[in-house]
């Protein structure tokens, strides 16, 4: 009987060599290949449960975690959710992350290389690992007359610049959302909130409108046209310029015309002066005929055309075609045919030529604060590069001046203060037009570099939603 | 029938030292489980640790008074994987806690089962003074199996996730087929030490097997019944394995032949194929196993993929070492605490870990086997082969299952898992084989053998010097 019973030992022990064996294969070999598979949420969870770091606005918190009491520790809260929502994206158990939450979020969630010190510290003093604060430039208050200044329904964006530093006072687009129905923890609601807000008209949620669509930017493209003029050196303040009410092209049907209603029709000739005061296209179309194709393109990317970069968001390239025929370039010179543009592009247009021609990077963190808000990191102002010589920036300065004071941007005037600017009116046949507005004041020291865009709106309302607008912006960083 | 030499000290000292260490893993592993989740050395640390070293060292006295060469190693083992299990039942509870406020916390219910099982194991082995004494009970063993059987089919039993297997007492539920296992496993072990030599001389020889006669297959008839109808009736794949495991090992210690362990397998092969035939709950099983990563099983309800594929997700998480105590998300895993405790263990402990909780199995199912070989009489032989093999099977089904090597099945893992019924059988079956190793490892009178065995140890009751023994 003994052997019998040695012999269910051995089956016995085989059975258990077996198990080790299973689970040597699964918990050793197989490990990473479990960790990774898409139904494994404990990665998501062990990342969603830990505290994450605050979006800070002047202080406050527009995006924090706090302590929930499900399954994850923490949950996400947008405050003030529609006015922040571009900048801050979401952050989502099913969606991933967007804007902010997606460009810091090493920082945010600690793992960033910049807190080894503070994690260390942690470790041996037993508190729980804790992301870092991210601090941003904007102004609430300039944010809060930015959205303000959108009207509900209307598309549009405004980017507020502050020229010397490169810092975003205010960046706000519309239609907005909020963030908090995408950062939940039921992946079911969330879905259906993501879908609902899909079907919302003109609304991408998962891009910043400022940074990431790209929209034609008629008229304000102008001033890049005046600076390669000026730059070239083929051109001065005296230099007159034919100004045909419209420009007709040997052998085609098209002509590009001078707006009708405006004070183009007046003088055969222009000046640069007044082909900016008046925006005549057919000045400014002879002017890039004139250069020539790559010497529009050049001093576009002089301004940053063609580049992408980091705010730590993402900016998209704003572009200006080749490849032209002559009709495409001089309409792709006065911010038509295909010349696409962010709102974020034309604000340093003219913070550049507000900064003596000096572009300095746009930025948006203000600083990096560990959880008990000491300083870790602080952004210094960085030069991106020169987009024009000192003397052009002054000479295109004051002509935007006499822009404000005699021309199309009369809206924008602040008594006591001089203002530059730049209107624009993109036409579409089809949607209605682009309005736009670019400049910056004072003139002699810049505070504030304006960009505003209104989109598919009639030529009247335009009017009134950006100049005028513009000028309540120039008071409010003028008065802060 | 053996030449195991057994040299007869009682080695109770040995085991208070490992009974020591036993009490610091389970109630250290219970402490580092609540750490940062609750207040340290509260209430439910105390109840977990006084419990358990009480009723141990209680055990450990009645073994030194009434058992006192019992295998020194049992013991420790058993409390050891008990404090275990408890502390990551509590440790799940926390996280429950956080999630749910109102959630009724399972661990203090598991302390008091723990009390009540060490408590019985207690009074079995002050009670029962020799394990042979049950032989008396063969036929009266075969009648309260069937009652136990029976019960959860009467309007006292219970539906629990498709599966009657459970009746309701006053204050709870209880699987009263825990208990069947070891009355049946008295029952063959009586049945066949007696009738052994008739159903081995008896049957043709057909070339090298020789096979039993029609009517000796009975028993074998029995237990495959017991099992369909286990399987059929109550819906409960993994006890159905685990009755039929265990008359099968039985029946090969008793006769040795193979051609009965032969026989066997092909019945459970026509159980089996008839199972999946006829039940749509063990086919799911079967392709969910199969198929586990393919997302229609994975989301299939009932009887869906994803349980087994959590629970492998939380040992991959683990990997060698584990996220150590409270650190992990066994919780994500359904049935963490009891069906699937070993993947909690595994991703909290590490392969390490989990592998130093096989080995203890390993240990525990090897001690009551060598208790098997020590004893003397067939039926202590049957009995304690019979219950450690079982034990062995158990971990088996239940790890192999987990770790995807057979398809999953709900079973309990021995002394870890929530649920009472379980751990009282258990440790009732701790102390059946504690009493046979008793018996094993006790120096054999080397005089006639008289009324009593105190006497043949000497007048003071001590083993001799010399008595340095062959048994059989």
């Amino acid at each position: 009987m003994n052997q019998a019973i040695r012999s269910a030992w051995v089956v016995a022990i085989g059975m258990f060599a077996l198990v080790l064996g299973s689970l040597t294969f699964v918990q050793f070999f197989q490990a990473e290949e479990l960790t990774g598979n898409p139904w494994n949420s404990r990665q998501l969870y062990q990342e969603f449960g830990r505290q994450r770091g605050a979006l800070l606005v002047d202080g406050r918190a527009i995006a924090e975690s706090v302590p929930s009491s499900d399954q994850f520790n923490y949950r996400r809260v947008y405050n003030e959710p529609e006015l922040y929502a571009h900048l801050t994206g979401y952050y989502s158990l099913s969606l991933g992350s967007s804007q902010l939450e997606l460009a810091e979020t090493e920082i945010l969630s600690g793992t960033d290389s910049s807190l080894f010190y503070d994690r260390v510290v942690r470790l041996f003093s037993g508190v729980d690992a804790q992301g870092a604060n991210v601090e941003l430039t904007i102004d609430p208050e300039i944010q809060r007359l930015a959205f303000d200044l959108i009207p509900e329904g209307q598309r549009g964006s405004i980017v507020v610049l502050e020229p010397s530093t490169g810092n975003i006072l205010a960046m706000v687009s519309k239609p907005t959302y909020d963030p908090n129905l995408l950062a939940g923890h039921d992946t079911g609601v969330i879905a259906e909130n993501a879908a609902a807000l899909s079907e919302q008209p003109g609304l991408s949620f998962y891009t910043n409108p400022a940074t990431e669509s790209l929209v034609s930017p008629g008229s304000v493209f102008k001033l890049i046209d005046a600076a390669a003029a000026l730059e070239s050196g083929r051109y001065d303040a005296e230099s007159q310029i034919p100004n045909p009410p419209a420009l007709e092209f040997p052998g085609i049907e098209y002509a590009l015309p001078n707006f009708v209603a405006g004070g183009c029709a007046s003088r055969p000739t222009a000046d640069l002066e007044f082909a900016l005061e008046q925006s005549c296209n057919t000045a400014f179309a002879q002017i890039a005929l004139d250069l020539g194709e790559e010497a529009i393109q050049e001093q576009a990317a002089r301004f940053g055309f063609g580049e992408t970069f980091t705010i730590p968001t993402d900016v998209v390239a704003s572009s200006f075609p080749s490849d032209l025929s002559e009709p495409e370039l001089a309409q792709s010179s006065v911010g038509q045919f295909d010349t696409r543009v962010t709102p974020l592009q034309m604000a340093m247009v003219a913070a550049a030529i507000a900064n003596d021609g000096q572009l300095m990077k746009p930025q948006l963190v203000k600083s990096i604060r560990a959880a008990d808000l000491e300083l870790i990191e602080s952004p210094q102002p960085e030069l991106m590069q020169q987009s024009v010589s000192q003397e052009t920036a002054d000479q295109l300065t004051d002509w935007m001046v006499n822009v404000v004071d005699n021309g199309t941007a009369t809206g924008a005037q602040v008594p006591g203060v001089a203002v530059a600017g730049k209107t624009g009116t993109a036409e579409f046949s089809d949607v209605g037009d682009n309005a736009w507005f670019t400049g910056f004041a004072p003139a002699d020291d810049p505070q504030v570099a304006i960009s505003i865009v209104m989109e598919n709106v009639d030529i009247p309302t335009g009017q009134q939603l950006t100049s005028p607008s513009a000028k309540r912006l120039i008071e409010a960083v003028l008065n802060r | 029938m053996s030449d195991v030499l057994t040299v007869p000290r009682s080695r109770r000292t040995i085991e208070l030292f490992l009974l020591l260490l036993a009490l610091a893993v389970a109630v250290g592993a219970n402490y580092l489980a609540g750490i940062g989740r609750e207040e340290p050395f509260g209430d439910y640390f105390w109840s977990q640790a006084i419990t358990l070293g009480i009723m141990s060292l209680f055990i450990h006295v009645i073994l030194r008074v009434k058992a006192k060469y019992a295998d020194p190693v049992i013991l420790p083992i058993v409390v050891a994987l008990n404090g275990v299990g408890l502390a990551m039942i509590h440790r799940l509870d926390l996280s429950a806690a956080q999630v749910n406020p109102d959630f009724v916390q399972v661990a203090p219910q598991q302390v008091l089962w723990t009390a009540v099982a060490m408590g019985s194991a207690a009074i079995l082995l002050i009670v029962l003074r020799d394990h042979r004494i049950l032989r008396r009970f063969t036929y009266i063993s075969l009648i309260v199996s069937a009652i136990l059987l029976l019960l959860p089919l009467t309007p006292l039993g219970l539906e629990i996730n498709g599966a009657r297997i459970w009746i309701s007492v006053g204050f709870g539920t209880f699987q009263p087929g825990e208990i069947a296992k070891i009355t049946l496993a008295i029952f063959f072990a009586g049945y066949l030490s007696t009738n052994r030599d008739l159903i081995l001389l008896a049957g043709k020889k057909i070339g090298p097997l020789q096979l039993p006669r029609f009517r000796d297959l009975a028993p074998m008839a029995a237990a495959w019944l017991v099992s369909i109808g286990v399987l059929i009736f109550q819906r409960d794949l993994g006890s159905s394995i685990l009755f039929f495991g265990l008359f099968m090992v039985m029946i090969y210690v008793a006769t040795s032949r193979v051609s009965w362990v032969l026989i066997g397998l092909a019945m459970i092969g026509v159980g089996v194929f008839v199972a999946l035939e006829l039940f749509s709950h063990v086919a799911l099983r079967f392709d969910s196993w199969i198929n586990a990563f393919a997302p229609e099983v994975y989301d299939r309800a009932p009887g869906g993929s994803a349980q087994v594929v959590q629970g492998l997700f939380g040992l991959a998480n683990g990997g060698l070492i584990g996220t150590g105590l409270g650190a992990g998300r066994p919780d994500l895993v359904t049935y963490a605490n009891s069906d699937m405790i070993i993947a909690a263990l595994g991703e909290e402990l590490g392969l390490i870990g989990v592998v130093a909780i096989v080995m203890l199995y390993v240990l525990l199912v090897s001690r009551g086997i060598r208790a098997a070989l020590g004893t003397k009489d067939g039926f202590g032989k049957l009995l304690a082969c019979g219950l450690s093999f079982t034990i062995a099977l158990q971990c088996f089904v239940v790890i192999g299952g987990i770790t995807r090597l057979i398809p999953l099945t709900g079973l309990t893992t021995p002394f870890m898992s929530a649920g009472g019924s379980s751990l009282l059988a258990n440790w009732l079956i701790v102390a059946l084989i504690l009493l046979i190793s008793e018996t094993a490892r006790r120096p054999a009178p080397s005089a006639p053998m008289k009324d009593s065995f105190p006497e043949a140890l000497g007048v003071s009751g001590k083993p001799k010097k010399s008595a340095k023994e062959t048994t059989r």
